[in-house]
């Protein structure tokens, strides 16, 4: 019988938090029961996700925390990151442009790209006054 | 993440170790910044021990491989990619930009 587990860690709003979130969330990911490729997949989404909202819904390092919670079921992780940023919403970014030349080659949108490609479900909320909280969930391939 | 750097006769090898994220990718850009700027643009990238790099980190690799390919006098070249890191960047269509070796030597060589 595999048990339910859910835990919540607060980071600081910084690039030295995201060694920690990844060590937190891969052995989450891990305990799940997810393979190499899967768990990877779910450390860079959430990776690309925290630094958008450090640089996005905060702009900028220091300025508020981010709160991540695991969720683990058999074969299955979903990763909730809220802030208190700005709204943010995803669906303004636009696509990245995946076949331009190398001297047109653009770095916006790629990031939020690859969360989409990488986990299986994504859904994103914002609360006025509250902020942000993006739901990511990843199961077993 | 620790970077080094050896210059050999025919191009650059630079190593990095570890991850490659927002917080370390600075200090990739540095030394390869350190490496052009002495107008040296034959660059291999030696990943055999980069386990997990974002798209900064690729930004990086972008960025030097433009400064390189700039009036052909050079070329950004990566080796030793991991399987999972090379997926992700064939996803968002960035590993056209770059030539792949699975061998150091061969990669040196083929300057």
């Amino acid at each position: 019988m595999f048990n339910q587990v859910k835990n919540t860690v607060t980071f600081p709003g910084r690039y030295d938090s995201l060694a920690s979130i990844s060590d937190f969330v891969g052995k989450a990911a891990t305990e799940a029961g997810l393979d190499h490729k899967s768990v990877y997949a779910v450390l860079l989404a959430v990776d690309e996700a925290c630094c958008n909202i450090i640089d996005h819904a905060y702009g900028g390092e220091g300025i508020g925390d981010v709160q991540c919670t695991v969720d683990v079921r058999e074969g299955e992780i979903t990763v909730i990151l809220e802030d208190r940023g700005q709204p943010f919403n995803p669906e303004k970014v636009r696509a990245p442009n995946l076949n331009a030349p190398l001297d047109k080659v653009k770095s916006r949108g790629a990031g939020l790209f690859l969360i989409r490609k990488m986990m299986d479900k994504v859904h994103y909320e914002s609360t006025p006054g509250f902020g942000n909280t993006l739901i990511l969930q990843k199961r077993r391939s | 993440m620790e970077v080094t750097t050896i210059q050999h006769k025919r191009c650059d090898v630079i190593k990095a170790t570890g991850r490659v994220d927002s917080y370390t990718s600075p200090d990739l850009e540095k030394s390869m910044n350190t490496i052009t700027e002495a107008g040296r643009y034959k660059i291999v990238f030696d990943m055999s021990e980069v386990d997990f790099m974002s798209s900064k980190g690729w930004w990086v690799l972008i960025e030097t491989q433009k400064k390189c390919k700039r009036y052909k006098r050079g070329e950004l070249i990566l080796v030793n990619v991991k399987e999972e890191i090379r997926a992700s960047l064939d996803l968002v269509g960035m590993g056209s930009y770059f030539k792949i070796f699975d061998d150091l030597t061969k990669a040196v060589g083929s300057f």
